[in-house]
């Protein structure tokens, strides 16, 4: 045996269980009435309160309300967009034509959020691109980037136009897999290309779908932060999602005890929403990721 | 909708001049698909040349705002090359400070911090490719675990400042030293090193440390690569931390500097300044001007990480 490996991993455990398994600890806090000023040690025990808390607050339901409409959005737009984009990669015969259009389209992955909300802001923004085109045709300027009414369709476009191209990698992967011999034998059979679609290629990727959608209802209640932190002056009633919920009562407001509630009851939530997926997936299509 | 069909799309040459073939290969369509139809063919065709033009104007149009003159912009409408291109907006920003430091900041933190993190996920990764190590897979889980449970937004604050580490560039580099992603794709590509050229390295009496050093990682270039970059473009990208434990304005990267005059709108004249008594060039290239030079680095490493990945270095690891 050699001791020596333990050194190696050493470094990265230490940073594990320091900058990971350590602040999970911190959420005690949690249940107790934290101050800032005599520590989470000294500060006293208040049980549920901050549970309770939640319950009752209006803030918090807008919240909890904004991030379940906005996951139902990404769940019936953001999800498929990435698999319908893949089948019609997929399909392209000229591998150069395919190859140039996947680096086009994982490009806006790669930018960060305050770029891809400056540059819709340029495009769609009071002042930007389309208004200027209809302020010189004399047609009424229109809001898209400041109004609340649209602002969840809008965050989730934005979310398929960054993330869409990226998402095809996994499904592209995937469909590689299925046998080409299968597709010869059901056009012998005389399948067109709807119904290889329906009878081959959706079931051949089924454990993919399955698996994607088991993590999605995982972290369900994160719908992201920056998306939401940038564009947070379209109000808090239309913009406010948990995440940003928890960073402005916690550290912008210092209500530290009642954030970390929040957080611990958004994390269980998100573990039994994984455990029940899975269970409902091994159930009914018998695949599972444990 | 897209079907199982394959077809040879010829979509729009201006667009596609660089994808488009020189020569007319063989087709590799398969023997038994049948030819598509014509009107398929179209509709796939236009649906792509859509999408591809919908990634690709925005960043035309903001490089080319942010070469533009007054007059340009004055103009309005669809700028995609500006009429009478110049460099007022770099010369403005980049005489200004703000940008500069921003920019100095973010080099300097990408540089370090990825450093660090190759370090920290190297080393870790290799120890638990090893073979036969008791407890190596107990402390698998640890990583794993991580991927499932998240400390939350509040308790890695009151870390961080218990450790007194706000305000300090540090708060934006220790909490990410390693994702346990890259951590599990590295490892993966260790564990399938020829183990016959470590065994004999060993016999030969080299240590762990050079067996590590001087045969896994030069093996390992093309991963060790992808995993870099990955984490340099989340360095440079990275927001969060920078709001969260960055109170001090003048210390911030650039990714918040964006912010602040893109899209809340400060006062450019503080983020500008032209040597001479020019006026100073209209906001809207100054703040495209901004954006592009956010961008850049990102176009810049953009196609090195589009070789590796397509080449499935990615897709490989995560499989097994």
């Amino acid at each position: 045996m050699n001791r020596a490996v333990y050194l190696f991993i050493l470094p990265g455990f230490l940073w594990y269980v320091v900058f990971h398994y350590l602040p999970i600890l911190g959420n005690v806090i949690a249940f107790k009435d934290y101050s800032i000023f005599i520590g989470i040690r000294e500060s006293p025990w208040v049980g549920l309160q901050n549970f309770r808390d939640i319950l009752t607050d209006p803030a918090f339901e807008v919240a909890l309300r904004n991030t379940l409409i906005i996951e139902g959005l990404q769940l019936l737009f953001a999800f498929p967009a990435p698999l319908a984009l893949a089948l019609l990669l997929n399909s392209l015969i000229n591998e150069r034509v395919k190859r140039g259009i996947q680096s086009v389209v994982y490009l806006p992955h790669f930018l960060s959020w305050v770029i891809v909300i400056a540059i819709w802001q340029q495009l769609f923004g009071g002042d930007g691109f389309l208004n200027q085109i209809l302020l010189n045709r004399g047609f009424e300027p229109v809001n898209i980037m400041n109004n609340p009414d649209i602002f969840k369709p809008l965050v989730v476009l934005q979310t398929i136009w960054k993330d869409a191209g990226w998402g095809t990698i996994i499904f592209l992967a995937a469909l590689t897999k299925i046998d080409a011999q299968l597709y010869e034998a059901a056009v012998i059979d005389g399948a067109g290309g709807w119904r290889r679609l329906i009878n081959i290629t959706l079931p051949g990727i089924r454990s993919v779908i399955v698996l994607l959608l088991i993590l999605r209802l995982g972290s369900m209640l994160t719908v992201g932060f920056e998306q939401y932190f940038l564009q947070r002056g379209v109000g808090a009633e239309a913009a406010e999602v948990l995440d940003t919920f928890v960073y402005f009562r916690g550290v912008v407001n210092g209500d530290w005890s009642f954030a970390a509630a929040v957080g611990l009851v958004r994390a269980i939530f998100g573990a039994v929403m994984i455990f029940a997926a899975n269970w409902l997936a091994k159930r009914f299509f018998d695949e599972g990721i444990f | 909708m897209a079907t199982a069909e394959t077809t040879n799309p010829r979509p729009d040459p201006a667009v596609f001049a660089d994808a488009a073939p020189r020569r007319r290969r063989p087709s590799s369509r398969p023997p038994w698909m049948e030819e598509t139809p014509v009107w398929l063919t179209v509709l796939k065709s236009v649906v792509l040349a859509v999408i591809v033009l919908m990634m690709l104007l925005p960043f035309l149009h903001v490089f080319a705002v942010s070469f533009s003159s007054y007059k340009d912009v004055l103009g309005g409408g669809l700028i995609l090359f500006p009429r009478s291109p110049t460099l007022a907006a770099y010369e403005a920003i980049f005489n200004g400070g703000i940008v500069v430091r921003a920019l100095q900041v973010s080099i300097g933190l990408t540089l370090f911090g990825t450093l660090a993190q190759m370090i920290f996920t190297t080393t870790m990764a290799w120890g638990l490719s090893r073979p036969g190590v008791p407890g190596s897979r107990a402390l698998l889980f640890v990583v794993l675990g991580a991927l499932l449970i998240a400390p939350g937004i509040i308790p890695s604050y009151l870390l961080i400042k218990e450790l007194g580490l706000l305000n300090n560039y540090a708060a934006l580099i220790v909490p990410g030293l390693i994702s346990s992603f890259n951590l599990v794709i590295v490892r993966q590509f260790f564990m399938n090193l020829p183990q016959e050229l470590i065994d004999s390295a060993r016999i030969d009496g080299a240590s762990e440390w050079r067996v590590f050093w001087n045969i896994a990682l030069p093996l390992s270039k093309a991963v060790l690569a992808v995993v870099a970059l990955f984490y340099a473009v989340a360095i440079w990208n990275s927001f969060f931390n920078a709001i969260l434990y960055l109170q001090d304005s003048t210390k911030w990267p650039i990714q918040l500097v964006l912010r602040q005059y893109v899209l809340q709108g400060s006062d450019l004249a503080n983020a500008a300044d032209t040597a001479s008594n020019q006026p100073l060039p209209p906001a809207k290239t100054l703040q495209m001007a901004i954006v592009a030079v956010a961008t850049v680095p990102i176009l810049i490493v953009y196609p090195f990480l589009q070789k590796y990945f397509t080449r499935g270095v990615l897709t490989g690891a995560i499989k097994g």
